[in-house]
């Protein structure tokens, strides 16, 4: 059996084979592949310095996703996305229902919280191994059907999680006011609270929403444990997607997506790997439910609503389905654009054509305005049309056209990242 | 029994609706085999043109009403629709309050530009793009369709009534012989499975008894062997992509006065939809059609107290399970066709 893995392997993909053959691999990956972890490795630890590039109090500061909230969720939507990218990019299974992965993974983790202790740790354990069950039986279920039915399976069984949280499983979800740990809960693990204290998540002692602010000049920089926390846990997640990738199940995944039939006809059947993979994403996405119970201590049922599943969707192809880099860049463009683009008012873009005449000036706040602050949907929407159309690699394959474009003749095979196909 | 008919017809508007976004969807993927997510959206779009009449009908202009004066003793400035001065009062007041019904001769015609276009313009070049590449462009097209109307509506439902002859409810127990009282029913919903009938039966018999009708079920069949004979088939195929759009936005015209249009109700039918669509069986008119009506009463009876009683929260998950069965033990929904969607 891995013999037969093996060969595929080498035949059927050159560039991810002469990765897993060279002879200095570090940590178990190729040259490009410990380049690229590297980089995101050095790109997330300084994230705080990175997303802060300008001054407090110039008018760009606005641009500015250098605090706390955003960089967590950067990287948990970072996880959440690269989770679906096993799934999707590698298989090619369109899943609209991994919100609920999410909502369970929270779900789980809050009543750890609860129940055990505020330490992280336990939370997240549990979040991903109930969102693994919970992926297991509506994969097992999903996976008798491909294509369209899939999704439809997959967005039905969210939609019933969804309703299922907000009305009759009040009890375990908190309905329409969702949960958080309060005082009372008995959390076993832990001591008596202080008088007045309210819990709050740490891990071992450090709490999630502790961190120091380092002032350089006009420059305030945040570091913030629970940000730190779920970066490393990200790195983690991240390094085991890139050995998914590289390994010969992720031959086998490319396999499904490339050729169902052909693989049937050599003896093998991919319904283990496709559930495999599926229960491996839906752990992913409880590992952000988790870190997102960890870092803000609440859950809602409309985690679990089907536009979440969309929006994850949205992260994947908008960053490159199939590619290891991809999926997080996506996370993090939109994350950004929900933050960042829609606090953009009026008065701000007259301040940005303040240089323009007047009436120039009103023309292009009019025109502007529509695409900005609350209207960054449209945006979104447009920028994703315009990405499936003539981009169907994502934005990394934009990146590899520009790139090809200035080292063109040099090596054609230089990009960083493979495509699944 | 009074129960019983009472939740038939509590389905049946629900389930018009599922029918007719069903069978749209239906006639898109038969014809030209792709999945399109933005169907909700044509339904939205549907409303918004309802919304849109009602509110230029009742454009008005100020007027000085010297019989009258307000508090401070000035003369009071009433606005008085155009409608009033072109057709006078009573005729103008019928129109504003018919802005729903009248609706829909303003919507044919949008919604067919709008389906043509879309089809022409993004559609078109997607036939030999994966059923994925299709879903997630169309996904695109829907939010960017709902921001648009967002961005023009606003964010809120805007409350778009009946006709005053048809706002009431009626006995339906009564007019059927059964004991008064019992069986009380929204006359509009009545009138809106009446017309989902009327449009369905029109898209069959369009279907069926045309000579345009048949060469679109034969480019169904086997869409090269309709071109090999010399038939331009793809034009006939975007106009009925036109037709689809039509047959969604007025489902959604005709809706407005049950729930209030707001910028996303598309998405949410559209979800059902394609349960129902799928349920039916891809590509079969009868199925989708069938299976809209089914899923709504279903989903009527599934909201009973006695059930609830039992089951809690049933009615908010049955038309899932429902489709997940039959999904499960008979892959191809009710009626569908052999080899339709089968990777």
């Amino acid at each position: 059996m891995t013999d037969q893995t093996e060969q595929h392997a080498t035949s059927a993909a050159p560039a991810a084979s002469s990765a897993t053959q060279s002879s200095t691999k570090v940590l178990g990956l190729g040259p490009k592949d410990f380049k690229l972890m590297f980089l995101v490795v050095v790109l997330t630890m300084a994230a705080p310095f990175l997303l802060n590039p300008f001054p407090e109090g110039s008018a760009m500061a606005q641009f500015n996703a250098g605090y706390p909230d955003l960089m967590q969720r950067f990287v948990i939507f970072g996880i959440f996305a690269i989770g679906f990218n096993i799934l999707f990019g590698l298989t090619g299974y369109l899943s609209f229902g991994h919100a609920a992965f999410l909502g369970v993974g929270s779900y789980a983790g809050i009543w750890m919280m609860k129940l055990l202790t505020m330490n992280v740790i336990p939370a997240i354990v549990v979040s991903v191994a109930v969102a693994g069950v919970f992926a297991l039986i509506v994969g097992y279920i999903s996976l008798r059907r491909s294509g369209i039915y899939f999704s439809i399976l997959t967005l039905a069984f969210a939609q019933m999680s969804y309703s299922l949280a907000y009305s009759v499983l009040t009890p375990i979800t908190g309905g329409e006011t969702g949960l958080q740990p309060k005082v009372a809960d008995p959390r076993i693990l832990d001591g008596a609270l202080e008088a007045g204290a309210s819990p709050r998540a740490n891990l071992f002692g450090l709490e999630m929403g502790a961190g120091f602010e380092w002032q350089v000049g006009n420059w305030l920089f945040t570091f913030n444990a629970g940000y730190y926390v779920a970066a490393v846990v990200m790195l983690v997640a991240f390094y085991l997607s890139i050995r998914i990738f590289r390994s010969p199940f992720g031959m086998m995944l490319r396999a499904v997506k490339s050729n169902q039939q052909r693989l049937s006809y050599t003896g093998l059947s991919p319904k283990p790997y496709t559930l495999a993979a599926f229960v491996i994403s839906g752990m992913y996405a409880g590992l952000a439910g988790g870190l997102l119970v960890a870092m803000d201590t609440q859950v809602g049922a409309e985690r679990m609503f089907w536009t979440a599943s969309g929006e994850v969707v949205l992260m994947t192809i908008l960053g490159g389905a199939g590619t290891l880099i991809g999926p997080v860049l996506g996370a993090g463009l939109i994350k950004y654009m929900e933050n960042i683009l829609s606090k953009i008012n009026k008065d701000i873009l007259h301040e940005w054509f303040f240089f323009l005449p007047d009436g120039f000036e009103n023309l292009m706040v009019e025109l502007v305005y529509p695409f900005i602050g609350k209207g960054w949907h449209l945006t979104l929407g447009i920028i994703f049309m315009l990405v499936v159309i003539f981009l169907p690699g994502g934005l990394v394959e934009g990146g590899q056209k520009i790139a090809g474009m200035f080292k063109r003749g040099k090596d054609a095979d230089a990009s960083k990242t493979t495509p699944a196909e | 029994m009074e129960a019983i008919i009472l939740q038939i017809l509590n389905g049946l508007d629900k389930g018009s609706a599922y029918a007719l976004i069903a069978m749209g969807l239906t006639l898109i993927f038969g014809t030209l085999g792709v999945v399109n997510f933005a169907h909700g959206a044509l339904f939205m779009v549907g409303a918004f043109c309802a919304v849109t009449l009602s509110r230029i009908l009742t454009l008005s202009h100020e007027v000085v009403d010297p019989t009258r004066t307000d508090f401070l003793g000035n003369p009071l400035k009433v606005d008085v629709p155009y409608a009033y001065d072109w057709f006078g009062q009573a005729t103008g007041d019928a129109i504003i309050d018919w802005a729903v019904p009248l609706s829909i001769l303003f919507a044919v015609p949008v919604m067919i530009i709008i389906g043509v276009v879309m089809e022409r313009g993004l559609i078109k070049h997607f036939y030999k793009r994966p059923h994925a590449d299709q879903i997630l462009v169309t996904f695109g097209l829907a939010i960017v369709l709902q921001e648009v109307i967002k961005y023009f509506y606003g964010a809120n439902p805007i409350p778009t009534p009946a006709p005053q002859a048809f706002a009431s409810s009626m006995d339906m127990g009564a007019a059927l012989g059964f004991e008064a009282g019992q069986i009380i029913y929204p006359i509009w919903r009545l009138v809106y499975f009446v017309f989902a009938a009327i449009v369905i039966g029109c898209v069959f018999a369009f279907l069926q008894f045309t000579t345009f009708g048949m060469v679109v079920r034969a480019g169904m069949a086997d869409r090269e062997t309709v071109g090999l004979l010399g038939i331009n088939i793809d034009k006939r195929f975007t106009i009925m992509f036109g037709i689809a759009a039509a047959v969604a936005g007025l489902a959604g015209v005709m809706y407005t006065p049950i729930t209030s249009p707001n910028y996303h109700m598309g998405m949410d039918f559209l979800v059902l939809s394609f349960v129902v669509v799928v349920v039916g069986g891809m590509g079969s008119l009868p199925g989708a059609v069938l299976a809209g009506f089914l899923l709504g009463v279903i989903e009527a009876f599934a909201s009973l107290p006695q059930v609830l009683d039992v089951l809690p929260g049933l009615n908010q998950i049955i038309i899932f399970l429902v489709a997940i069965v039959i999904l499960l033990t008979r892959p191809r929904g009710l009626m569908g066709r052999k080899g339709v969607m089968e990777e």
